[in-house]
Parts: C-alpha cells; structure tokens; sequence
C-alpha cells in the first residue's frame, strides 16, 4: 500500500486548495499538491513537474537528473561486467 | 512508462546481478551462515516477488520479509473495532480497498459491508472528505493507517477538513511509525539479519537521518531502496559492498525521490496534527513502544476515538501463530506449523497471509506450498 505512481502536472485546478491535474499514462486525475508547495517552489512552477502520486497526493517531486544518474551508474557497471568477462575468457 | 520501465531493464539486472554473485563468492570463505538481508516494507516484498528477484541471488544471500505491510500487521481486535464504528446507524466508514479483506475475530469489513454496514472503499482520504462534503446528514470515518508514507495525507485532508469547517468528517488514526518498529526487530534476542533496505516512501517523508542509528548503534549497513527491480538489485550491492568493506552506513539508492531531510511541508502537517502514542499492539509483534501516532487533543473534532465509543477490543493472535518469528528472519514461512494448511490467503490465521505484501502470501501465492528442497 506503500506503492506511489509517476505522473506529470498538466494545469493547476484550485490554487487556494492546492489541487491539480496529473497525468498518469494517459489517466487524467486531480491530486493535493501541498507536500511539493514551498516558498522556493510556489504553486505556479508546479505546472510539467513530473511526481511520485499516492493516495491522491503528489507526495514528491521526481528529480530527473538523479534518475538519469543512477542508471548511468548502472550502464557503467555493465560495461565494467563486460570488459571482465572478455578479460577472463582472454585468460583462459 | 517514464521513471519506471528504464528501472526494469534486464541488460542492468543481469550486470547487477552478476556484480551481486562476485561479492557474495568473496565473502563466502567468511560466512558461517548465509547472509540475511531485510527488506522492511511490503512494497519491496512485493516486488522482490513479482520478479522472481530471490532466485536471482546467490545462495548465500537471504531475503528475510520484515513486518512492514501495514495491512498485515492490523491486530483483530482493531478491525473488530472499525466494524463497531461501521454499523453506528449515521455512519459512512471509509477505508483504503486493503484493508477490506483483513480478518476480525468475527468477520472483515467487507463481510460487515455485505451484511449492511455502509462501508466504501477510496483510493485517497480526500474522496472521504469529499463523501463528508456531499452527505452532511451523515458521519464520514476514514479510517487512516499504514506508516509514514500515508500520515501526510491524513493529516493534510484533517487540515483541509478544519479549514473548511466540515464536522462530519473524523479519522479513525491508526498510524504507525517505522523507526521504533526496525528497533523492536533489531532488540529481539534471536535477531540474525546483516543489513537492511529501508522503505523509500517512508524515508521521501521522514528523510535520511532517523535511520542513522542502525548503523551507528547497531553496526549495520542500511540503503534506501526504490521500489523497482532495478532499486532493489542496485541496494542489495550497495549492502553488499558495505559489508565486504567493512562499513555500516545509511546510504540512499532513491536519490530520484528521496531528499537527505526528507519532505518538509509533509512533516509539518504529521507534526500539527498527530502525537506519539505510549505503544501500540501489532499483529505477530506484540505492543511495541512509541510505534503508532494518536490525534492532538486540539483536533479532537475530527478524531474518531473521541466522537464515537471505540470499543478499544483486545483478542490475542491465535496461539499458532509464528508470525513474529518469520518477520524476524527467524524461521522461513513454511517452517510455521499451520502455513498453508490451517493458514492460507483464503483463510488467514495468521498477519502475513492477509494481502500480497505479507511473507506468507507472497510465499504462498508463488508456489512454495511447502518447504523448497532444493
Ligand atoms: S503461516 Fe500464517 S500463522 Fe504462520 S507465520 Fe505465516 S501468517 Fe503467521
């Protein structure tokens, strides 16, 4: 039940309640937005921020950079695998 | 899907892999016993499951499924209290669609549905404020639990609640908190786990730091874990590693969600709205210290244990119950004497066998009727 969903914000519905609309694979839903709302990050800026939604919240931002990051470490580990398995078969 | 099928890769999942078989054969001359490596929340459960991940793993790298299914670890006295709060007359009872089906002393609220009670199922807390909104001649409960990762929008749909003025909303808090929950695994005397994956959902709220103390008091490498097969794969290495080096640390592989201090306005509405409670009793734990939250006094309005009489029902796990022992790495679920034959997901005896996310279900729903012989 802890599970969330990746979706984007596509229009702000009710800026003094803090809701929007989120896309989610094609799903249009409305959610709470007041776990993503900071003085740094108003409610305006919200619009295209892909988020986590869970139970009807958009309980985070998704930081795509971060994203982008992790796989790259893990295209690096496969090609390391890789070089040391032709290293090893080159061995034997 | 964006954010999640780059995270299903098989290329990546066969180098991880790979890198996972490396370090536990560089280890095994020092193991006397196979590494036990925790994951705590059922959403891992799940996932380790649907992707065949343990039989990807080396044979000296265990799973060991932690208590972290909310649903799961509902005692029966509590759904016999939700019931009672259910047939008042005036009442719409509202909960998430997971906890319909967990057993009672008597029956479940779905049984209590179709016996009459107005029972409904919402995806999110707010549809409950909503159903308040449209029914004002009726009482709208939600009954709120699960840990930190759904207490935020409790709080928020209170909040919301108050700022309106809509009194016929309560919710019936039934909360739970994560931290004090790994110490009550990690206190118990015949505790063997190595490392830990913290829930990722948990830590987006409550941020990296409450989990320090699992490796600075108990020596143990602890990494937040994403709920893809890749999260998974890459934080198992990551535990790996740590172990081979010698290090215990909390480390985040979830950095696409998870923020060091974790999710300020979220923590601020948790810290408005709710208190520790002394202790709260779990299904196949006990009662466990400071592991669930109660309402402040000044939201008393829309605290349910305050508007209505919580009969407070107290019924003991049934006696053949070995759900402690399984959440703590102990013994597998089919060494429980009743697993699968007096236990089963039709028919749960036991918290792990109530949803998908429960060790016993998961074992049992893929095939592992009885113990492997491998
Ligand atoms: S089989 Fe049932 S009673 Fe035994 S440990 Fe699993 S859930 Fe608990």
């Amino acid at each position: 039940m802890c599970l969330g969903i990746p979706g984007q914000i596509i229009a702000i519905t009710d800026a003094d309640m803090l809701l929007a609309k989120v896309n989610v694979s094609g799903v249009k839903r409305e959610v709470n937005i007041a776990c993503i709302v900071t003085d740094d990050h108003p409610v305006d800026s919200c619009i295209d921020d892909w988020v986590l939604v869970h139970v009807g919240f958009a309980m985070s931002r998704i930081d795509e950079n971060e994203a982008t990051r992790t796989l790259a470490i893990l295209e690096e580990l496969g090609e390391v695998q890789q070089e040391l398995d032709a290293m090893q078969q080159g061995a034997s | 899907m964006k954010f999640v099928d780059e995270f299903r890769d098989t290329g990546k999942a066969k180098s991880l892999t790979k890198a996972i078989h490396k370090i536990a054969q560089s280890l095994a001359p020092k193991l006397t016993k196979p590494l036990q490596i925790m994951e705590f929340c059922g959403g891992h459960t799940h996932t380790i499951f649907r992707y065949g991940i343990e039989q990807m793993l080396p044979d000296n790298i265990e799973m060991v499924h932690g208590p972290g299914c909310p649903v799961c670890v509902l005692p029966m006295g509590r759904v016999d209290d939700c019931i009672a709060l259910a047939e008042h007359p005036d009442v719409i009872f509202t909960t998430f669609g997971d906890a319909m089906r967990v057993p009672g002393s008597k029956k479940s609220l779905l049984q209590a549905k179709a016996d009459g009670a107005d029972i409904r199922m919402t995806y999110s807390p707010m549809d409950a404020l909503n159903l308040a909104r449209k029914n004002p001649d009726k009482e709208v409960i939600f009954f709120g639990l699960g840990f930190e990762t759904t207490m935020p929008s409790s709080a928020f749909t209170v909040l919301q609640a108050e700022r309106e003025g809509i009194s016929n909303f309560s919710l019936f808090c039934n909360h739970i908190t994560t931290v004090p929950t790994i110490k009550a695994v990690l206190d118990s005397p015949d505790m063997q786990l190595d490392g830990f994956l913290a829930p990722g959902h948990v830590a987006m709220v409550i941020g990296e730091r409450p989990f320090d103390f699992i490796a600075l008091d108990y020596h143990k490498p602890i990494v937040i874990t994403g709920f893809e097969p890749l999260d998974i794969l890459q934080s198992l290495w990551m535990v790996l590693q740590q172990i081979e080096q010698g290090r215990n640390a909390v480390e985040n592989q979830y950095t696409r969600i998870v923020h060091a201090n974790g999710n300020t306005p979220a923590l601020e509405a948790i810290s408005q709205v709710f208190e520790i409670r002394e202790f709260f009793e779990w299904r196949g734990l006990g009662s466990i210290d400071h592991s669930g939250v109660r309402m402040k006094e000044s939201y008393a309005a829309f605290d349910a244990e305050k508007k209505f009489a919580v009969p407070n029902i107290k019924i003991a796990d049934p006696k053949s119950c070995q759900c402690g022992e399984v959440v703590k790495g102990v013994i597998k679920p089919w060494d429980c004497k009743i697993f699968g034959s007096k236990c089963n997901p039709e028919n749960p005896m036991g918290a792990l066998m109530v949803s998908s996310e429960g060790a016993c279900a998961a074992y049992f729903n893929n095939g592992y009727h009885e113990r492997k012989t491998a």
